[in-house]
């Protein structure tokens, strides 16, 4: 389990019961290293703030994280971590790398709406 | 508005160690940090060389220090950023995230420094899709791969030797024609039979489509190109200072560095700059350390001046 403030989830059915259940859900798929650490506190930032979107972290070497690492979206990323945004349980963007406030807010508002 | 006696600008070892000394010192702190808490200290992944501490990940030791500094009551804002500055005069405001307003008698400016980049649009374009700023993070994607490493300080040449745990092949492109590094890690990284050295070349455009396959390198003796092909290309070619936003307020060098006297103040009363910010020669966690209690005890003196 991964030591952020965020809540995690730890299994391929998991992913799936919140995917289905949240309109707007945003994971960000890595470990403990300094190109995830950033993101995570992006998350832990903006989870007051988008009231609407489900934030979540999952451990990118769990073996059940294949579910977010085999993704097509995924194919092409070298770099964590892997961040999905999932709306009514389909992917509507992927990230690979380490991404920033604006870069994170700017997928939220687009995909998912901005905040009032 | 909230008022604070302090507000702190930037959550690296230098303004975590500022806030630490100002609050004990029964001072009210709020820091502001447009990144994480701890700086370019969480892009360590080990840090060996801080006195007392055998051996720490750098993100353990920097929320080691934000933890410190929020026990002694300081108030961190992290993932914000600045959306007004009004410093100059004697009550200092500043406006967060466009909605958070705060004053402050004084300001510590502690802004670090950032990864330099290449600039070049197509660095962009292959962020995480080959392109990467961390070897211990990225390294395992190379496996069996050929990348390309692009500088010649200290940091290009030890993570050039650590990504031959994975890649098959590392190549060195470095701009002059000699490496800017310890002479142990010049010639670890020359002896490695994995390494290839480029001298006096640059990075023209990164090549792919959906993701990296080449770089185009261009000698800077002729002007040759040649492609090499890569899937991978680390950047390690420096840090430059964060002090864009404080151009037109304080006085600060050609590099970018904001100039300071010995107490650490600035050209503008009330203002102090610590750590990597500021004009100075050896850039590491122990002397931002340094800086961040002198500006703070300043900060103090002033505090009870004025
Ligand atoms: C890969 C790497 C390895 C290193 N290894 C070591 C080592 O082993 N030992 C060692 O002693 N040193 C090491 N260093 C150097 C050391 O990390 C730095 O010297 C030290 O972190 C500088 O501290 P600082 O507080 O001045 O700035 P920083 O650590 O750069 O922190 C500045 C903070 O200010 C924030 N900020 C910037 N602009 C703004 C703004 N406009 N508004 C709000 N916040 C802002 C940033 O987000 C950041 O959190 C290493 C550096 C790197 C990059």
């Amino acid at each position: 389990m991964l030591g952020t403030n965020l809540n995690h989830i730890e299994s391929a059915s998991s992913l799936e019961k919140t995917i289905n259940e949240n309109e707007n859900v945003m994971v960000c798929c890595g470990r403990m290293g300094p190109m995830c650490l950033p993101v995570y506190d992006v998350m832990e930032n903006l989870e007051d703030k988008y009231e609407d979107v489900k934030f979540f972290d999952m451990e990118f070497d769990n073996p059940e994280a294949a579910i977010i690492r085999n993704l097509p979206e995924c194919r092409s990323f070298q770099g964590l971590p892997f961040v999905v945004y999932y709306k009514n349980g389909k992917v509507a963007k992927a990230t690979s790398s380490i991404q920033n406030k604006d870069e994170v807010k700017a997928i939220l508002n687009d995909k998912f709406g901005t905040p009032e | 508005m909230k008022k604070y006696d302090t507000i702190i600008i930037g959550a690296g070892p230098a303004g975590l160690t500022a806030g630490i000394y100002l609050a004990r010192a029964k001072r009210s702190v709020l820091i502001i940090d447009s990144g994480s808490a701890g700086g370019q200290m969480i892009l360590t992944h080990k840090i060996a060389n801080y006195p007392g501490v055998l051996d720490i990940s750098g993100y353990e030791l920097a929320n080691n220090m934000k933890k410190q500094a929020k026990s002694f009551g300081c108030k961190i804002l992290s993932s914000s950023d600045i959306t007004k500055l009004d410093i100059a005069g004697k009550e200092k405001f500043i406006q967060v995230d466009g909605e958070d307003d705060f004053s402050a008698d004084s300001v510590i400016i502690a802004t670090g420094g950032e990864p330099r980049s290449l600039g070049l649009d197509s660095e962009k374009k292959f962020k995480g899709k080959g392109i990467s700023y961390c070897a211990t993070c990225d390294g395992d994607f190379f496996q069996d791969k050929d990348i390309v490493v692009i500088g010649g300080g200290n940091s290009a040449l030890e993570e050039a030797v650590s990504l031959t745990k994975y890649a098959s092949s590392v190549t060195i492109v470095h701009q002059f024609d000699h490496f800017q590094g310890y002479e142990h890690a010049i010639r670890e990284a020359q002896d490695h039979p994995k390494i290839k050295i480029i001298l006096e070349s640059d990075v023209e455009e990164f090549i792919g489509d959906e993701s990296l396959t080449s770089v185009r390198i261009k000698s800077n003796k002729d002007g040759s190109t040649q492609d090499l092909n890569v899937t991978g290309g680390f950047i390690f070619i420096g840090y430059i200072p964060r002090t864009s936003v404080f151009k037109d307020i304080l006085d600060i060098n050609n590099r970018g560095e904001i100039l300071v006297d010995s107490d650490l103040k600035t050209n503008v009363k009330g203002v102090f700059a610590a750590g990597d910010v500021i004009e100075k020669k050896v850039r590491q966690v122990t002397t931002a350390v340094s800086d961040g209690s002198v500006a703070a005890l300043g900060v103090i003196d002033f505090l009870n001046s004025h």
